[in-house]
């Protein structure tokens, strides 16, 4: 394994100041160890992926850095500032957006209300002030243009959109509202291949707009193609901080589902009293072909490739 | 930007042509305008009179108090909440209003200014225990519609010996206010309760507020989702609470109305109604898990409430049946808008 703590030189030679800088950092509750001496750094107009499985600690990372929690032990550093965020709104305000799972929009508002619902702009005067809905309607349209998202009509009700332009909305949001650090969490999990695709390109779009992205996912799949560094976390413990030019998407996968533990897992299954029922037996084939293909496949949770 | 934005200018071959009828077919209050327009026209076939001018003004009446209450109960089920107590509100601000100024010797508008702090006193404290303990708005009004109905009737018994308060007609300073609430005007030799005109500016400034403003985008954050809205920075307790106290000014106005009206107010008044204001809001099309409605329909709503109670009169049918038939005009209205909104919504994906 690889143990890299000390920053290396970005891969393109830059080397200014990262954009966010997390060093040893550790978190606990109660006798609950969450995450422990972590460290990554994040660039502007790069993207970092934390990947881990389900307890990794990716949700405590996640929560740290948008100011839910306070860590116990380790500091961040903004443009090599340290930094504390006591409330979210202050990491909002230090311009990290993070988009949340369940995406901070409600379903039966349409796409364009959603885009500024807590910062509408306004038109008149006083008690004539009003939601300046042209303007809305604008800007949405045309921010997401930029983004290369193709929204049919942003009158339509969020909750008719697909998961993939439901994250693409939020996004285009958070980049248009001055984030300079883009925190997504989990955006592909619930998706199918095409959609997920769909979210990966949007990621890159914001990249080269110049945000720091960071990915949180389970899938090395997904991450591999759009990541500059890639963090693993398991059990709230660091695999080690790589840039992309020191591990392959096998090792990464490796690394990710833990080679060894999938490999049994194949044997029990196909030893197993069950193993004669047709279902386990697809299970068990899946594996194998998933193991012989890239070494082993990290299990997703994948939901129906909404259409 | 390059060349390929130019497609956006030209209409998006994915959005077909929206018909007139599916751009109306998507509108909340659509399917309670059709339902008026239906039931008035059963109920004219039934009876001459019911169209006349006056009959109209019979019908309107009713319409009118309703309405201005489904209004700001339609805002309130719009940010995901019930008031219980929005009907015996009615009943505290005409007896605060009349006890005062009879018993306590108040000048008329000081009672009016009083009766008006404590139904946004108590519209606050609605709002304010919804928010802090997250219980549904459901129990926590009940509690409070029980309450201020054991109030009104302990504290009117005890301040008047009787269960009603009246003789406010007699005391000085009551044609200003009568004037206020209580006016009638003559059209073409009908005279029409001033309630219908100011119904019809409550309407429009809610359904102003309601899409035209900020607050009225966060009354559907709030309601269609409260977590998330707080998440992108909406101030969710502000907003629920201003729901509860425009409820509240609202019973303020409509108590008074009833009062100025019939110069007496009985303790048990507005028992009751509060179901007929979330009725008219349903019937208007506001979801009862909040996040989508309109305000015009609660307004169209209490017309169809106010033209089946007068309309009955009209047909000479028993009014013993007026609330069968409410209640299934209500199931049948909640039916067509859920009917409408999946068509709707489908037609959309």
């Amino acid at each position: 394994m690889v143990d890299v703590t000390t920053t290396p030189a970005a891969p393109d030679g830059v080397d200014e100041k990262p954009l966010l800088e997390i060093r040893g950092v550790s978190k606990s509750f109660g006798s609950v160890i969450s995450l422990k001496e972590i460290s990554t750094t994040v660039r502007a107009g790069q993207v970092t992926c934390v990947l881990g499985d389900n307890g990794a600690g990716k949700s405590t990372f996640i929560k740290m850095l948008s100011g839910v929690h306070q860590p116990d032990e380790g500091t961040l550093l903004m443009d090599g500032t340290p930094v504390t965020f006591v409330t979210p709104r202050d990491a909002l305000d230090a311009g990290i957006a993070t988009v949340f799972q369940d995406l901070a929009m409600i379903p039966l508002m349409s796409i364009w209300r959603n885009f500024f619902l807590g910062s509408e702009p306004t038109k008149g005067w006083g008690p004539f002030k009003v939601f300046d809905k042209e303007k809305a309607q604008r800007i949405t349209k045309k921010e997401l243009g930029d983004m290369g998202i193709d929204i049919r009509d942003p009158d339509q009700p969020v909750g008719t959109l697909s998961g993939g332009e439901r994250q693409s909305v939020a996004i285009a949001r958070a980049v248009h509202f001055g984030a300079r650090l883009l925190i997504l969490d989990e955006p592909t999990s619930a998706l199918g291949v095409r959609q997920a695709g769909v979210v990966l390109k949007y990621i890159l779009a914001a990249r080269n707009k110049g945000l720091g992205v960071i990915f949180i996912t389970h899938n090395p799949h997904h991450a591999y193609p759009v990541g500059d560094r890639f963090l693993l976390l398991k059990r709230g413990r660091s695999l080690g901080d790589f840039a992309k030019s020191e591990i392959t998407r096998d090792e990464l996968t490796q690394m990710m589902a833990g080679g060894a533990e999938l490999e049994q897992l194949h044997h029990e299954l196909s030893r197993g009293p069950d193993a004669a029922s047709p279902a386990l037996r697809e299970i068990v084939a899946e594996i194998k072909t998933d193991v012989e293909e890239h070494g082993v496949k990290q299990v997703t949770s994948d939901g129906p490739d909404r259409p | 930007m390059s060349t390929d934005t130019a497609p956006s200018v030209t209409p998006d071959e994915r959005v077909a042509r929206v018909g007139v009828l599916r751009a109306l077919l998507i509108k909340p209050e659509f399917g309670s305008v059709v339902g008026a327009v239906v039931l008035f026209v059963f109920f004219a076939a039934q009876s001459g009179p019911f169209h006349s001018l006056g009959g109209i003004a019979n019908w309107l009446d009713p319409a009118s108090t309703y309405g201005i209450m489904a209004v700001a109960v339609a805002l309130l089920m719009i940010g995901g909440h019930f008031d219980l107590s929005a009907g015996v509100q009615l009943a505290t601000a005409g007896l605060v209003t009349s006890i005062l100024t009879v018993n306590f010797h108040l000048y008329v508008w000081v009672s009016l200014l009083v009766s008006l702090g404590v139904c946004l006193g108590f519209g606050f404290l609605n709002g304010y225990l919804v928010i802090r303990t997250r219980l549904p708005s459901f129990i926590i009004t009940l509690a409070s519609f029980l309450m201020l109905q054991g109030l009104n009737l302990g504290l009117t018994k005890y301040i008047t010996g009787t269960v009603s308060a009246s003789g406010i007609a007699q005391e000085t300073g009551y044609a200003g206010p009568h004037d206020l609430f209580a006016h009638e005007f003559v059209v073409q030799g009908q005279s029409f309760y001033v309630a219908i005109l100011w119904w019809f500016v409550f309407t429009m400034i809610a359904s102003f507020i309601l899409t035209r403003t900020r607050f009225g985008n966060w009354v559907f954050a709030v309601g269609g989702d409260e977590n998330a809205s707080r998440n992108v920075g909406v101030p969710a307790m502000r907003t629920t609470i201003t729901l509860f106290m425009f409820v509240s000014f609202c019973a303020w106005f409509v108590g008074n109305i009833y009062l100025f009206r019939l110069t007496s107010m009985q303790a048990s008044t507005g028992i009751g109604f509060e179901l007929y204001y979330i009725a008219a809001a349903v019937i208007g099309g506001c979801l009862l898990t909040g996040g989508y409605g309109s305000a015009i329909g609660a307004s169209v709503g209490a017309v169809i409430i106010g033209m089946t109670q007068q309309g009955i009169v009209y047909a000479q049918w028993n009014n013993d049946w007026f609330k069968l038939f409410l209640g299934g005009m209500l199931l049948l209205a909640v039916l067509t808008n859920q009917f409408v909104r999946r068509y709707a919504e489908q037609s959309r994906k």
